[in-house]
């Protein structure tokens, strides 16, 4: 099965973004940039706003002063552009994995027989050929998250948000959702922030791991090298695998 | 599709299947269900056929023979079965305006603060006054008593509809509707796809005793204002000292009550297959 319509991968560039809730400010003056086509990691302690910034970067939530730019374009309200990805799965559950992977197609107006034919597609990209049919209760977390993947990808958004995605998985779960992860970004490289509290997952990841501190700024930025999967035992990606420590640990993460 | 296979996917967990259910053996639930009717019946007629005056004055009562034979005989009647019509009639006009109008209202309060600011405090002062309190507003205001019944009707199923609605929408978790308007959805997009899908079990539930409390009010609108229908015809039973009559109208109720009730319970399970529940029943 062929699906057309190549991914465009947009830049984003944060600049003073200024954001929070009632009184206080999780994000004060954060300045960020994603080339297109990277894979930028946001690490940090909780409560740094790495979350909020996801939600900021959405459109989902409000930024005070500053401005989030995709494509040099400020960004107004929600957008098929930017996809969210949910810690907690956001399918919803009277819809079967099939009716939840069409929903972006539905929302963006493409016909009928396209959606079935592109959802169908990524629901056996992600390995869930076979349980079209099955609501969301009827399986596992994992199974759960890789439908959200589906749809996810199924949107073609320019920039996808991930927010801890594969956090609430078991150990062997999670390895196998981020090489999953990495061989479809690999396919088609779109812009990804991926929010994470594990150092390995980070490196595993990521093209750089942005640190926050504590005030929602950016503490620290580490590049980290390939090729992917990252190999912990060359002295490249030890050193890596090192500094991002010793930020996070400065940030008391 | 089908197609269960149980060849797992390359890189999959395996799915998490419904566990088998416990169950009794069918059939030995429904005779128990028909012993306990049985016995009621049993005991109503050995009390009555025996004359027995226990206090409570069961001499009074007619036999469960008596009653029979007046069902029987009412069966044939055509005016039983315009009876039936009627308050049918007024229970599917006054509950389906309230459906509509709750849910809609419902929903419209959950998700506008205007318009929660606006009607709320409205509806907090007369929602406790009893639906069957408004009837001489009822007979003040609508020209025929045929429409203050419904209006009667309506109002009574109104209210748990309207709040049971409120309820489920604003229970609803926000991740659905974020992920719908991340995917570029707008506000009807988000009222079509998540807001009132996601509330159908709790509209349901309104619905149900919303269905209950109409009965009620219909039957006693009748009694008080009605020409024909169910509730008119038991207490013109009694007016008559035809005391099977008055049996057979309740019984009729009953099963009207029991069965719309069925048929909003059953409709609600349908719709809302895909809620985690035990499946014993």
């Amino acid at each position: 099965m062929t699906v057309t319509s190549e991914p465009v991968a947009s830049g984003l560039r944060l600049d003073g973004v200024r954001a929070g809730y009632h009184d206080a400010d999780v994000l004060s003056g954060l300045d960020l940039d994603a080339r297109p086509g990277e894979f930028l990691v946001l690490a940090g302690p909780s409560g740094c706003g790495k979350s909020t910034l996801l939600r900021s970067v959405s459109g989902l939530h409000p930024v005070r002063s500053g401005r989030v730019l995709v494509d040099g374009q400020p960004v107004r309200g929600t957008s098929a552009d930017r996809a969210l990805v949910f810690q907690e799965d956001g399918l919803l559950p009277w819809r079967s994995v099939l009716r939840n992977v069409e929903l972006p197609l539905a929302v963006q107006r493409i016909p009928r027989a396209e959606r079935r034919e592109r959802a169908a597609h990524w629901i056996d990209r992600v390995g869930l050929a076979g349980y079209e049919r099955y609501l969301p209760r009827q399986l596992s977390g994992g199974m759960r998250q890789r439908a959200q993947l589906a749809r996810t990808l199924a949107a073609n958004p320019r920039i996808i948000l991930m927010d801890e995605p594969f956090a609430a998985l078991d150990v062997r779960t999670r390895a196998s959702m981020r090489a999953l992860l990495v061989d479809v970004w690999r396919a088609n490289p779109t812009t990804v922030l991926f929010v994470t509290h594990d150092v390995d997952e980070a490196l595993a990841l990521a093209d750089r791991v942005a640190v926050l501190d504590r005030g929602g700024r950016i503490a620290a930025l580490v590049d980290v090298p390939h090729p992917r999967p990252a190999d912990p035992s060359t002295a490249d990606n030890a050193a890596a695998k090192a500094r991002l420590l010793a930020a996070l640990t400065e940030e008391g993460a | 599709m089908t197609q269960v296979s149980v060849a797992e996917p390359a890189v999959a967990d395996p799915p998490a299947r419904p566990a088998p259910r416990p169950r009794r053996r069918p059939s030995r639930r429904w005779l128990l269900r028909a012993a306990s009717l049985v016995a009621a019946l049993l005991t109503w007629q050995g009390l009555t056929a025996a004359h027995a005056r226990l206090w409570v004055r069961f001499d009074q009562l007619p036999t469960v023979t008596d009653v029979a034979e007046e069902f029987v005989h009412q069966l044939g009647t055509a005016v039983y079965y315009q009876d039936l019509a009627d308050s049918l009639g007024r229970i599917l006009a006054g509950f389906g305006i309230a459906a509509v109008l709750g849910v809609g209202l419902g929903v419209l309060l959950a998700r506008a603060p205007i318009a929660a600011d606006l009607l709320q405090p409205l509806f907090e002062v007369v929602r406790p006054i009893p639906a069957i309190a408004l009837v001489p507003i009822a007979i003040l205001l609508f020209p025929s008593n045929e429409q203050g019944i419904v209006f009667i009707t309506f109002v009574a199923a109104f209210f748990p509809i309207l709040v049971s609605t409120r309820h489920a929408v604003r229970a609803q978790p926000t991740i659905w509707e974020d992920a719908v308007r991340t995917m570029g959805g707008g506000r009807w997009r988000v009222l079509r796809t998540v807001v009132l899908p996601g509330a159908l079990p709790g509209v349901f539930g309104g619905l149900s005793v919303g269905m209950g409390v109409a009965w009620i009010c219909v039957i006693s609108a009748e009694m008080i204002s009605g020409q024909f229908g169910v509730g008119y015809r038991t207490w013109q039973s009694y007016t008559v000292v035809n005391y099977p009559g008055v049996i057979v109208g309740m019984l009729t109720i009953g099963l009207l009550g029991w069965s719309t009730s069925a048929a909003v319970e059953l409709l609600g399970r349908r719709i809302t297959r895909w809620l985690p529940r035990s499946e014993t029943r």
